[in-house]
């Protein structure tokens, strides 16, 4: 079935940038925050984020990826080696207000998965989550505190987002599965 | 897939081994990234069984074990109850009766770890038996040569030293074959084994036939506590006429790798400035040791989950 497209670049430019003014709303100012991103859409996400807060607030704040493949939950039940890097976020996050940055909250599984892994670099006063598409499922106790959209699914329907970084264009689109 | 035990690579397939190497280059990666523990070894029990002296092999797989989560019980022959008796198959009950999930062992009988996978639930590997095998060794050498070439297709594996006595020269050449790859072997005639061509090796008359255009250069240790005496002048003649100096390595392909499994006689088989050279992967063996014996115990628990074997 064919694709529709929910939001286009200029909706997603539209959208970070109200987002990264929420964050520095919520936050109080840029003092106290830090960006991790889930790799790898999320740290494109929250680099996007860092160069919009850079923009309009006149500061850069510390902004970094992680690889969350050693904190999964299913590496024993599956039984796989992952294919990891080791997390070197280059600054500390310790008593910062970190937002966790990732494109799409499915299951919140792989938020878990970075929690754990910010919780072995440091303790952080505070984690927010931002995503850019809550697309509903959850399976673990875990909400966003900063949405781009909303967009309620069913399981058989796909959310794909592309990013300009990797697929060269900017856009989030929803594929459904054909009735059977 | 790998089954219940490893035993060694005469009975281990080629699919088997490069699935096992597979499985190492992500266990380095994580070893040399310094990463935190693999959970998947969580609760099990890896226990080594050593008969026989042991520094690399029993601290490497340790140390594997525990990269994965597992516990590690240790018993040595010395301090154990074989000195009141018991024998290697009532241990094996009994280490089975207090739920270990993988039993490492080493013996100077070969065949000994066969006979204990026989009466074992646990996964038996091992450790090296006798002048038999010592699958693990042989299979992070392999590991070696195939980071540093790539593939074992047309690659000259000159293996110099103690064959007669030598579980890795065994193990080596049985997985080697499997693999594509060409041996030499050279050592004095008392300490080549009879018939070893039959097995697919090539037995080399001179120093220079073993070493010309070779990749790989293997020394081997002279084990003196397998000897009755007498099977070769003096240690300084060997090195002269078998052992590999540096002048020697001028016969070998120019991109040659020395290896040595360990522990090194200096001046015997290797020279020192043969072992301390660029060229040689002596203790990158060691790190790659504990690499793949990850892997095997990792494949080995996978096999088994839940406690029964899956055939």
């Amino acid at each position: 079935m064919a694709e529709h497209i929910l939001m286009d670049s200029a909706a997603i430019g539209r959208t970070l940038t109200r987002l990264s003014h929420e964050i520095v709303e919520k936050e109080k100012g840029t003092d106290k925050i830090c960006l991790i991103g889930i790799k790898r859409r999320g740290e494109i996400v929250a680099r996007r984020i860092q160069a919009l807060i850079e923009k309009f607030y006149g500061k850069q704040v510390p902004c970094a990826g992680i690889d969350i493949g050693l904190y999964r939950d299913d590496l024993v039940s599956v039984f796989f080696v992952p294919d990891a890097q080791a997390n070197e976020l280059g600054f500390s996050v310790d008593g910062k207000n970190v937002v966790l940055c990732d494109d799409v909250l499915h299951t919140g599984r792989s938020v878990r998965a970075a929690i754990e892994a910010i919780f072995d670099l440091g303790r952080p006063a505070k984690i927010s989550l931002l995503v850019l598409c809550d697309r509903g499922g959850k399976e673990m106790p875990i909400s966003p505190d900063f949405v781009g959209k909303n967009v309620p699914t069913s399981a058989k329907e796909f959310i794909d987002v592309r990013l300009r970084e990797i697929e060269g264009e900017d856009s989030l689109g929803i594929t459904g599965k054909t009735e059977e | 897939m790998l089954g219940k035990d490893l035993l060694g690579m005469y009975e281990t397939s080629a699919e088997d081994i490069v699935t096992i190497l597979d499985t190492a280059v992500g266990m380095k990666k994580l070893l040399t990234q310094n990463l935190k523990k693999l959970p998947h070894l969580q609760g099990r029990t890896v226990t080594t069984l050593f008969y026989e002296n042991s520094t690399r092999t029993r601290c490497s797989f340790e140390l594997a074990a525990k990269y994965l989560g597992a516990g590690t019980v240790n018993i040595s022959a010395s301090s154990s109850s074989v000195q009141k008796g018991e024998t290697l198959i009532d241990t094996g009950y009994t280490l089975d009766a207090m739920k270990n999930d993988v039993i490492v062992i080493r013996h100077p009988m070969g065949g000994a770890p066969h006979l204990l996978a026989k009466h074992v639930k646990a996964s038996v590997i091992n450790g090296g038996d006798g002048m038999n095998e010592h699958p693990t060794q042989a299979l992070l050498d392999f590991y070696t040569m195939r980071e540093k070439f790539g593939s074992f297709h047309g690659l000259k594996v000159a293996i110099l030293g103690d064959i007669k006595h030598s579980r890795v020269a065994k193990s080596n050449l049985f997985g080697l074959k499997k693999l594509g790859a060409e041996v030499v072997l050279y050592s004095p005639a008392t300490l080549m084994p009879q018939g070893i061509e039959r097995l697919g090796a090539k037995v080399a008359r001179s120093k220079q036939e073993t070493l010309s255009g070779a990749n790989v250069v293997m020394g081997l240790r002279i084990q003196l506590e397998r000897m009755q005496g007498g099977l070769f002048p003096s240690l300084s003649e060997y090195n002269q006429f078998y052992g590999v100096q540096e002048s020697d390595l001028a016969y070998a392909d120019k991109d040659c790798i020395v290896m040595h499994p360990g522990p090194v006689n200096r001046g015997v088989e290797l020279t020192s400035d043969v072992i301390d050279a660029g060229n040689s992967k002596i203790t990158e063996q060691v790190l790659n040791g504990v690499a793949v014996r990850m892997a095997v115990l990792f494949l080995l628990v996978k096999n088994r989950q839940g406690g029964e074997v899956r055939e």
